[in-house]
């Protein structure tokens, strides 16, 4: 066991998967020599070589193209877009290209690619860096798409999103790389892609979310169980494939569901849990499922991004709303 | 300041016209005999009759298509000697990266004509390409393949091999930002790639002065620090000798070429509606005709006594009988099914899309 940081624990699934398997390659914008701009790659090019672990020019459309015709020839690129902002130039092939591979060649060719990018609010980052851009992604049929909330989670997840013959985009918390340590285990272990996991139990409530946001509704919940309310945390780590199940089991438990998500309200992750609990769910439910999210506007700049997000305060505002419906 | 009167001009990039290489003139002539490929009379004699074989293939294509036999289709007359000279400098296992229009170089590196006709009438089938083909399906998105093809160049590299990788593309492919993303790319790590340009003058309807201030498309390539050339893409000769030189540059290493070559489309854009009268003269096309890569080949190598009317009337019956006997086995291939199309989307498919396969089989 170690004790890491979630970009640690990124940097040491990388660097897993680079020793054990040749055609894993690393690149992106200041991957290599610098380690990137957060230091997730950080001496991996002085151990793996530039071969496998190299800067490229700037320009994310080329990264991710580059990573579409290494996957062609049969290597397992895990492809850096710098910030979350920046993968507007790299969508074609992002949403068009590696996501349709395995389609379009009718099996013939895949597209076992990582894009790794850093997202998320509240570290008052530039403008155009910091956004919830999952609802996009998740739109894409054929990307797979994986939020840790912790670095055990953040390893071992990687690790299944290197392996896996698809695409797979991997969203890193900016607030979360290195805001608080966890025990992780030294070698390799993977978790599952498509599988929630019920980070607290409860009997009177279901909170599901991910992200960071998984930290923010544990904060709410230990208030709310000083009033003697129990909520269950989901966290929900892959945001597609959904893991239905996790979710329709607790809400049948506990026949309340509030679903917080750092993303703006509509047409997002959210939505699309509570259409999942209206398929299934539907006549356990005792209150309407309530979203915590941020309103439908664009993402605040750096001063006013807090107060845009959710936080605690509102996840109990929300969780009352159902119990006092 | 003071002793400098006139003023300096040494920090300004100068790039000077280039002149298309051209190796048989447009009356059949040899009028470059340095740049004359090595080959064959038997060589020679395959270069014709794919190109007759290809314009034959693509009369019945849009003939086929105006039957509703198939479904999106580009046609091709016009750009045989770019197609086909290019697609023949290169070893099977050398691999194409091609745009929408490239159906023949795609047919003459390995995919049988009817996956082709898949393609266009829309079965998965036609991308299903054979493990001994070395190619990628057509690419619609406009530049992408070009990003892809730095890719795929190297992963050959960092695999050793000594093949090459190949984008096709037009004018209009050249003004995407995935155009410079992709030389720059091959440029800075000095891929084995080489990127085909086939100017034919128009992106649909919109004109190349209206695509570039540049001098050429070959010119962008410099900016880029890439070697880059211009030939006369209607002259099959001169097109075999630059892609072949330029591959045999990316196999010893010595990294990516940019290749423009000039050609022109006799047809409309594709079959799905353009109207070519609508964007240029009939003068225009008739002169253009002059031009036709076809005519001058055929020229020559009737000249040289490698060539017939009987040997022509041979290679389009050829042709002829394939594409009946091709569009046949496109049309009796087994349909799609949705949970097909479902489960065609991952590795292993996936419990919410299990869920919703269920719904279309019962």
């Amino acid at each position: 066991m170690a004790n890491m940081t979630m970009i640690e624990a990124i940097r040491d699934a990388m660097r897993i998967e680079l020793r054990r398997d040749d055609k894993v390659l690393v690149f992106g914008e200041d991957v290599g020599r610098v380690g990137g701009v957060f230091r997730a790659t950080e001496g991996l090019q002085q151990e793996f070589g530039e071969e496998r672990v190299f800067d490229t020019p700037l320009a994310e459309s080329g990264i991710a193209g580059l990573a579409v015709g290494l996957g062609v020839q049969g290597f397992r690129p895990i492809a850096e877009i710098q910030f979350i902002g920046f993968i507007f130039e790299a969508m074609d092939s992002i949403c068009s290209q590696a996501s349709r591979m395995r389609y379009r060649s009718g099996g013939r060719y895949n597209s076992p690619i990582v894009f790794r990018a850093p997202f998320g609010a509240g570290v008052n980052a530039p403008e155009l860096h910091s956004d919830s851009l999952e609802g996009l992604l998740v739109q894409t049929p054929g990307l797979k798409v994986v939020v840790p909330s912790n670095p055990y989670d953040a390893k071992g997840l990687l690790i299944s999103a290197i392996r896996d013959n698809d695409p797979v985009f991997f969203l890193e918390h900016l607030k979360l790389y290195r805001s608080f340590r966890q025990e992780v285990p030294e070698g390799e272990y993977t978790i599952p892609i498509g599988k929630a996991n019920v980070v607290r139990e409860g009997r009177d409530v279901t909170i599901i979310t991910y992200g960071a946001m998984v930290h923010t509704s544990l904060t709410a919940a230990e208030e709310l169980a000083k009033e003697n309310i129990e909520a269950e945390v989901i966290d929900l780590r892959t945001l597609s494939p959904l893991d239905t199940e996790t979710i329709v089991e607790s809400v049948k438990k506990t026949n309340r569901a509030v679903v917080v998500q750092e993303a703006q309200r509509s047409g997002g992750i959210a939505a699309e849990v509570i259409a999942r609990i209206n398929e299934k769910a539907i006549l356990h439910l005792e209150a309407p499922v309530v979203r915590v999210t941020s309103p439908d506007t664009v993402l605040g700049f750096g001063l006013i991004e807090k107060q845009w997000m959710p936080d605690p305060a509102r996840v109990i505002k929300g969780v009352k709303e159902t119990l006092e419906f | 300041m003071s002793n400098a009167t006139v003023k300096s001009q040494s920090h300004v990039v100068h790039t000077e016209k280039v002149e298309p290489l051209t190796v048989l003139n447009a009356q059949g002539e040899i009028v470059n005999e340095a740049w004359m490929p090595d080959l064959s009379d038997d060589q020679l004699k395959e270069l014709m009759r794919r190109m007759v074989m290809t314009r034959t293939i693509d009369q019945r294509a849009v003939s086929l298509q105006r039957q509703g036999r198939l479904g999106f289709y580009a046609p091709v007359s016009g750009q045989e000697a770019t197609m086909i000279g290019s697609e023949y400098a290169l070893k099977k296992e050398d691999f194409i990266c091609p745009g929408y229009r490239d159906m023949p170089q795609l047919f003459w590196h390995g995919l049988p004509l009817y996956q082709t006709f898949l393609y266009s009438r829309g079965h998965q089938h036609g991308g299903q390409i054979p493990e001994d083909v070395h190619v990628l399906m057509p690419q619609i998105i406009i530049g992408a393949q070009i990003v892809q093809c730095a890719g795929v160049a190297m992963g050959l590299k960092k695999k050793g091999s000594k093949n090459i990788a190949v984008a096709y593309t037009g004018d209009g492919g050249s003004s995407q930002g995935d155009f410079y993303e992709g030389i720059n790319f091959a440029g800075v790590f000095k891929l084995p790639a080489v990127f085909i340009v086939q100017n034919n003058g128009y992106a649909i309807s919109t004109p190349f002065q209206k695509q570039t201030a540049a001098l050429s498309i070959a010119h962008k390539g410099v900016a880029a620090g890439v070697h880059s050339v211009q030939v006369d893409g209607n002259d099959v000769l001169a097109v075999y000798s630059v892609v072949y030189e330029a591959a045999e540059r990316a196999r010893r290493g010595e990294g990516p070429t940019l290749i423009e070559a000039l050609t022109y489309r006799f047809g409309p854009h594709s079959m799905s509606g353009d109207d070519p009268t609508k964007y240029r003269t009939k003068e225009e096309e008739k002169q253009m005709e002059t031009f036709d890569p076809l005519v001058r080949f055929r020229k020559y190598l009737t000249e040289r006594g490698l060539w017939n009317e009987e040997i022509e009337q041979a290679t389009v019956e050829e042709a002829k009988q394939l594409v009946a006997d091709e569009i046949k086995k496109a049309e009796s291939v087994e349909k799609m099914t949705v949970p097909g199309l479902i489960d065609s989307m991952f590795e292993v498919t996936p419990p919410e899309l299990e869920e919703q396969k269920q719904w279309y089989e019962q």
